[in-house]
């Protein structure tokens, strides 16, 4: 190992730039704990004393450090172990006494991230994350894409050694970047590369603040490698956090949304991440009541209830279309024109864009377009809609939602005789894998941490925003096994049952994240969709192939995943988590199921390899 | 007893080619779930043609004309990115085509769903 100049050590005359060695230090810890009491309650310290001094009697930045990710509430610390951010790990594991941040070990940085964005999914704020700013943030960077994609709050802090006159080796040039986050600057909201301390402390809480405004996302500080070991001036201090207020719709736009909405013969709501948070769920509740309109949730979140009666609605039909942080909604609006229906958008999307990524999508020709979040512009226009109703329409509104309620419960009925078919095939039908799952699920308090398969969506019972959330958000393979661990790990406090139906593909991306959660025992049950290839591709193969009037007979050589099938229980129990399968016979699925929910009651994770249809 | 004997005749002869459909079918349904497999139909319609990606294609499978139009043509304006591709001869021959339509047509309806309590309301 490369040594480390020690904190007593101090750097030669001309060399040092941040001069973090000037006075004593002896006072300064306690000098740090009396400001660290004078700061917000949301950022109350709560550091202890260390344990050790450092032996040149100052206090390590990396605990400083620390302390500011205390008062960020930091529940977890989820990284692949490098050297560059070692002082801050050391800090975590020795000084915090690993509580508050916990570490948490991952096997790869795109694990680390996709994690941290399904917890950040359950709980509604983040959870440090901690890479080597070039070999890890460039494992990194798809679940980083996935997250900026989704909206999801992500905090990384990427080591790295800034001077070179610090790179101790090869090794150190090789892990060193002059702009380490210009590898992320195209998908995250904000990124610092702080110089000093004070800077460090400034630009963490500023990092915070700003991923967590709407349009939130993630957001990258470098740490200095050198840094993490210096001494903690004794002047540093935690600026307090304050998190702004979401950008609400303004009045005027209020009253113009609701009086469009008040007359319109056949409104429908579409919403894609329109609830933040749970009490947004409540307020699309309230909205749609209040309208007696359908909503169609594109499921990048629990936005609606699945078996609200107004949950569903026609947009084709819809005079007026309310698109709420709407995703793809060019075409909603280009086939609003044509039959001279208007469409509003509330989106906070347009506060915050990078323009090299495509996930703004295509230029939407909307009626009315009103950059703010979405969850905190409901409740005024709740209020003025019901404020213009009059008791005709009233009347005329309740009319409207038995009619939308009686088309929804045809729909469920429909989806009900779809299930049916297939339902004895093997491999196993994904409708039937799922009504299995519902059966032993429904009596628990559960949480559906994946959204790969519609089914649950169609049949299931959501009413509470923690039980999904939604998907990868740039589609990108390799999210939902991490992700779905992450979720669980938020979940373990709550008490609530996991659940997740995993892709192979998927699984095989980042399989270290079955190993995390035996060792963390993450309550959670996955059930594999084991389709043994990557169907969505073979889709587009035979599309393409056709398309030239070429063969087919070679599909499984590009796009298989069997021959050999990989045996997912062994892999799981390979890593610690108990399994059982394969499974191809439907009627064995109950037992399984049953087996499997007892051991994560008992807090352990548990698989069920399930060989399924292809969709 | 000329009369006996061709009348014993013409029943063996009816018997054997009744045979020799069932024979037939039994064969035609194997090669046309063997088609649907190789060609990939399975990979949105379902193993079963219960449906999936794409719709379902069993029970009360399109008669044979119309079933044939559809695999030849696909969906009018299909791509590689959507929609359901146009299968030439070459990929899927004429007689195989009438197989696969035979294997779906001889795939039984799901029990109702009433009689499935997974799926009680």
């Amino acid at each position: 190992m490369i040594g480390y100049r020690h904190m007593d050590e101090p750097k030669k005359p001309g060399v040092d730039r941040r001069s973090f060695l000037t006075g004593a230090a002896t006072g300064a810890a306690a000098a740090l704990i009396a400001q660290q009491t004078s700061i917000a309650a949301a950022q109350t310290a709560t550091t202890a004393e260390p344990d050790v001094q450092a032996s040149g009697g100052g206090r390590p930045a990396s605990d400083f450090m620390v302390d500011i990710f205390k008062s960020l509430d930091m529940e977890y610390m989820f990284s692949m172990c490098a050297s560059s951010f070692m002082g801050i790990h050391e800090s975590v594991l020795n000084y915090a006494g690993n509580k508050s941040p916990q570490s948490i070990t991952c096997t790869h940085e795109e694990i680390s991230v996709a994690m941290a964005n399904g917890y950040a999914k359950i709980e509604g704020k983040p959870v440090l994350v901690c890479a080597h700013a070039t070999v890890g943030a460039q494992h990194a960077t798809m679940a980083l894409y996935d997250a900026w994609a989704d909206r999801v709050p992500i905090y990384l802090v990427l080591g790295n050694t800034n001077d070179a006159v610090d790179r101790q080796g090869e090794v150190f040039w090789l892990h060193s970047a002059q702009d380490p986050c210009a590898l992320v600057r195209d998908f995250t909201k904000w990124d610092d590369n702080p110089a000093s301390l004070t800077h460090f402390a400034e630009s963490a809480v500023r990092a915070y603040k700003i991923a967590m405004t709407p349009p939130m996302g993630p957001v990258a500080i470098v740490v200095d490698e050198e840094m993490q070991h210096e001494v903690t001036p004794s002047d540093a201090r935690i600026p307090t956090l304050n998190v702004p207020t979401p950008p609400a719709a303004d009045s005027g736009a209020v009253k113009e949304i609701a009086k469009l909405l008040v007359a319109a013969e056949n409104p429908v709501i579409l919403a894609s991440r329109a609830a933040r948070t749970p009490a947004g769920l409540a307020l699309m509740v309230e909205l749609a009541e209040t309208l007696q309109a359908g909503v169609v949730d594109s499921r990048r979140r629990l936005n609606f209830p699945t078996r609200h009666p107004l949950n569903g609605g026609s947009l084709g039909q819809a005079d007026v279309v309310l698109a709420l942080e709407g995703g793809d909604i060019a075409n909603v609006a280009r086939q609003a024109r044509q039959r001279n229906a208007k469409v509003i958008s509330i989106t906070a999307q347009h506060l915050f864009q990078r323009s090299n990524y495509q996930d703004f999508q295509r230029y939407a020709e909307v009626d009315m377009s009103i950059a703010a979040d979405a969850e905190a512009s409901l409740p005024a226009l709740i209020e003025e809609i019901r404020r213009l109703t009059t008791d005709s329409q009233r009347e005329a509104f309740r009319q409207r939602g038995a009619r939308v309620a009686e088309a929804n419960k045809r729909a469920l009925e429909q989806a009900r005789v779809d299930a049916s078919h297939g339902w004895d095939a093997s491999p196993v039908s994904t409708a039937r894998l799922s009504m299995e799952l519902w059966a032993q699920l429904k009596n628990e308090d559960w949480s559906y941490v994946t959204g790969w398969v519609n089914w649950p969506l169609r049949l299931w019972d959501f009413t509470q925003y923690h039980q999904f959330i939604g998907r990868a958000g740039a589609e990108g393979v390799g999210y939902h096994a991490p992700a779905s661990v992450g979720a669980a790990l938020a979940n373990k406090k709550h008490g609530r049952i996991s659940v997740s139906i995993q892709p192979d593909g998927d699984l095989m991306v980042a399989p270290g994240a079955l190993w995390t959660a035996a060792k963390y025992q993450v309550p959670i049950l996955i059930v594999m969709q084991n389709n043994r290839a990557y169907h969505q591709e073979v889709m587009w193969f035979q599309r393409a192939a056709l398309m030239r009037k070429r063969s087919l007979e070679r599909t499984q050589d590009g796009f298989g995943l069997g021959d050999p099938n990989i045996d997912f229980a062994k892999l799981a129990a390979s890593m610690g988590v108990g399994s059982s399968g394969p499974i191809s016979d439907p009627n064995e699925l109950s037992a399984a199921i049953r087996r499997g929910i007892d051991v994560v009651k008992r807090g352990e994770p548990y698989l069920i390899d399930v060989v399924t249809q292809p969709r | 007893m000329k009369q006996l004997l061709a009348a014993s005749a013409l029943l063996s002869l009816a018997l054997g080619t009744a045979a020799q459909s069932a024979r037939t079918d039994r064969a035609a349904i194997a090669n046309g779930e063997s088609a649907f497999m190789r060609v990939g139909c399975f990979t949105c319609h379902g193993t079963v043609g219960h449906g999936g990606a794409a719709p379902r294609l069993a029970p009360n499978t399109l008669p044979l004309p119309g079933f044939t139009t559809w695999v030849r043509n696909g969906t009018p304006g299909w791509t590689p990115a959507s929609g359901m591709p146009a299968f030439p001869v070459s990929v899927l021959s004429d007689a195989d085509l009438a197989d696969v339509r035979a294997y779906l047509a001889s795939l039984p309806a799901p029990p109702p769903v009433a009689e499935i309590p997974l799926l009680a309301p």
